[in-house]
């Protein structure tokens, strides 16, 4: 008995050990052939330069990687060594085992390094995000966009005839639950990471901006091609979506260091919102901590400038093929807003253009060029509307987002060399249960919950052919809740007034249900289901599906995870081609 | 610059009147501001103050709004906002701060207020771009010397 236990004493030493130390990019990371990564090695302990060895296949590091690592005694604030190698890369595809070892501490990850087809399939690319696209999203629009009788829709979403061919894992490196940074970042480089980081894995040292870089998708088309880039999106165009397609951050927060960057890789075409961050900060309305003038310098490379709608038409007559559209300081509004109920800021930005509008503007700009294309389309506030419960403004995104989507279907019918991808990055904990019917019996709005046959038919009404319900707080709506909350009050009423805003902080820095929406008739009190400390309802951890159409969509198939997308659009586009 | 000292006399006095009649005489001392006067233009390249916030600067102003949640509980410091905030910009990664936010400088250390709750804030107004050494915030609209109590 005591040699078991002192045998056991061992074997978890052992493994103690033999964890001890971190390799950047981590084990089964899928390396793009070709593509420069940094490489690191975290040790857990201060060790001496001869003690370390790090091989490659057995090799030394510095043979396979061409150049030799820079030892660091102590990184800052670490009481620890690293050895440190930026902008690598492996050229040949295959199977890479890495091992590091410093005294007793060893640490072994295998790689898996991938070339492409020599051949392109697709010579454009356009991808499209519903920044958190669940199920219940679609049902919604399709549902309250065309209707349905007899159990049987009364049209189709223009997503409806692109054929799912996946489902999505989306956890980060260090959770099963995810953000729209890791994810995105994971669709665009290939390599999956920690929630809040883009285009790095996430190490120790606290300095956000110094972490092991892998290349993200605009910067692999800039290495390998002369195809256009482009971002289209409703968010502000450094919100953790698009900074991914060009990025490099552990934390998304950093929005002023990701115009910076967004500068450096010179999308061509750049549409959406957020202002605030380009503008320096003596002018009113800044959000930088300097002086530098990112309108101006985007204006200084040849870019045309677009503030309203009016703008960006015009702008899309212009032959520079180089446009930036800010729209807003921050985050546009939703269409609900913009279109129907002049609510949020729209009094403060009356001239914001749709995502269709701007969709239309880049694909018209970026099919000029001969070499194709890669536009990213994402419908951002599907997801800002579902964090606070907002369905209907989520709803309407999605609408929208089809409508967009829409013009992509057109598009193929003349460019049938362009892949589509549709999906979302991560999904929210929402379901579609019934309806409200507010002529049922009883003061109680509960009591109005059609379930089962009780249900019926919704009665929104879209008579003048705009795919949107000609009024959104009809009779007989959909009743949709969330899985998770915090503390709010549930009105199972549209917010005729602006966005939902579900709960506020008290004094003990709790999430307590907003009182503003306590008198509204039929209000009840939902004590919520997560942390206090949650303001709003959270990501889900369940599958994305993936819906792809046009070359290369054979690339998707079966549960993949969200960083082997990034393969199946390099494959299409042969980014890593095989060299003979 | 407001003259400090004349800042501080003003407030004293206005203190003062508070023994006697305050709500009436803060009337007269003060001038209100609301959030949807602080700008005359507002665009994407930028917000322009209004007439009236330029004529206010260095003179006292009451303001009604709603206490962000703060950094810590107990502080000299906090972001008033014109509706209640959902999120906190200082402990979440990915929310941002409105556009037509107004830093209170309280005189004292004063606890933070219930989120939900309406206050008025009384002080000096300050106009233009400040960062805060501290903490690297910056501000366009600042009240200074200010003290506030639920509305």
């Amino acid at each position: 008995m005591r040699r078991l236990l002192a045998a056991l004493a061992t074997t978890t030493c052992l493994i103690a050990a033999a964890d001890a130390a971190t390799v950047y990019p981590l084990d089964r990371a899928t390396i793009l052939a070709g593509s420069p990564f940094d490489f690191k090695v975290e040790f857990d302990a201060v060790v001496k330069p001869a003690d370390v060895s790090v091989t490659i296949n057995g090799e030394p590091a510095e043979k396979v990687l061409g150049k030799a690592p820079e030892f660091i005694e102590k990184e800052k604030g670490v009481e620890a060594t690293a050895v440190l190698l930026r902008a690598v890369n492996i050229a040949a595809p295959g199977t890479y085992k890495v091992e590091a070892k410093a005294g007793n501490e060893t640490k072994a990850v295998t790689w898996n390094v991938y070339g492409t087809p020599a051949t392109a399939k697709a010579k454009n690319v356009i991808f499209f995000l519903g920044d958190g696209l669940s199920v219940a999203h679609r049902t919604g629009a399709r549902l309250m966009s065309k209707g349905m009788h007899e159990g049987k829709a009364d049209g189709r979403l223009n997503l409806d005839d692109i054929p799912p061919v996946a489902f999505i894992g989306t956890s980060a490196t260090n959770a099963i639950a995810t953000d729209s940074a890791n994810t995105m970042s994971a669709y665009m480089t290939g390599h999956k990471t920690a929630v809040n980081a883009i285009g790095v894995y996430a190490d120790r040292t606290k300095d956000v901006l110094d972490d092991p870089r892998v290349e993200n998708m605009a910067e692999a088309l800039r290495r390998t091609g002369k195809k256009s880039i482009g971002l289209v999106v409703t968010s502000e165009v450094e919100d953790a979506t698009p900074a991914a397609v060009i990025g490099h951050t552990r934390a998304r927060a950093e929005k002023a260091v990701l115009v910076e960057q967004l500068f450096e890789v010179k999308p061509d075409i750049i549409l959406g919102g957020g202002s605030a961050y380009f503008l320096p900060k003596a002018t009113p309305g800044s959000k930088r901590k300097d002086e530098k003038d990112y309108i101006a310098l985007f204006r200084d490379q040849g870019y045309t400038l677009a503030t309203t709608k009016e703008e960006l038409a015009s702008a899309a007559g212009s032959n520079s093929g180089k446009i930036l559209g800010l729209f807003h300081t921050g985050n546009l509004d939703t269409v609900l807003d913009r279109q129907f109920l002049k609510k949020g800021t729209v009094a403060k930005f009356p001239n914001q253009p749709g995502l269709v509008e701007m969709t239309k503007v880049a694909l018209d700009q970026l099919s000029k060029n001969p070499e194709g294309f890669f536009l990213m389309v994402e419908g951002s506030s599907i997801d800002k509307m579902s964090h606070p419960m907002d369905w209907d403004r989520a709803l309407y995104e999605t609408i929208e987002f089809d409508q967009a989507i829409g013009l992509a279907r057109e598009f193929v019918k003349t460019h049938p060399d362009t892949l589509i991808v549709v999906t979302g990055d991560h999904t929210h904990g929402v379901s579609i249960v019934g309806t409200v019917d507010d002529d049922k019996p009883g003061p109680e709005m509960r009591e109005k919950v059609g379930v089962y046959a009780d249900a019926g038919f919704p009665n929104y009404e879209d008579k003048n052919g705009d795919g949107y319900p000609d009024k959104v707080d009809v009779s007989r709506r959909l009743a949709i809740f969330s899985s998770n909350f915090p503390d709010y009050y549930e009105t199972f009423r549209p917010k005729m007034d602006g966005p939902f805003e579900p709960a506020v902080q008290n004094e003990k820095k709790e999430y307590v249900a907003n009182e503003a929406y306590k008198d509204v008739p039929g209000a009840v009190l939902r004590i919520g289901n997560i942390p206090r400390s949650s303001d709003t309802a959270v990501h889900a951890v369940d599958d994305v599906v993936l819906q792809a159409v046009g070359p290369g969509a054979d690339g998707f198939r079966g549960y993949m995870e969200q960083s082997d997308v990034y393969r199946a659009i390099a494959e299409a586009l042969a980014l890593a081609p095989a060299k003979n | 610059m407001p003259d400090p000292l004349l800042t501080r006399r003003r407030l004293l006095f206005t203190l003062a009147a508070g023994a006697s009649g305050f709500g009436a005489h803060r009337a007269q001392a003060a001038t209100s501001l609301d959030f949807d006067e602080l700008y005359g233009k507002i665009s994407v390249l930028g917000l322009t103050f209004s007439d009236k916030v330029k004529a206010l600067a260095g003179q006292t102003v009451t303001m009604r709004g709603y206490m962000a949640p703060p950094l810590k509980a107990e502080a000299d410091f906090f972001v008033l906002t014109e509706i209640p905030m959902s999120i906190c910009p200082f402990c979440s990664s990915d929310s941002d701060w409105p556009d037509n936010i107004v830093v209170v400088r309280l005189t004292r250390v004063q606890t933070f207020e219930q989120a939900n709750a309406l206050i008025e804030v009384a002080g000096t107004l300050e106009v233009g771009s400040w960062t805060d050494p501290a903490t690297g915030f910056v501000s366009l609209l600042r009240i200074v010397d200010a003290r506030f109590h639920a509305a």
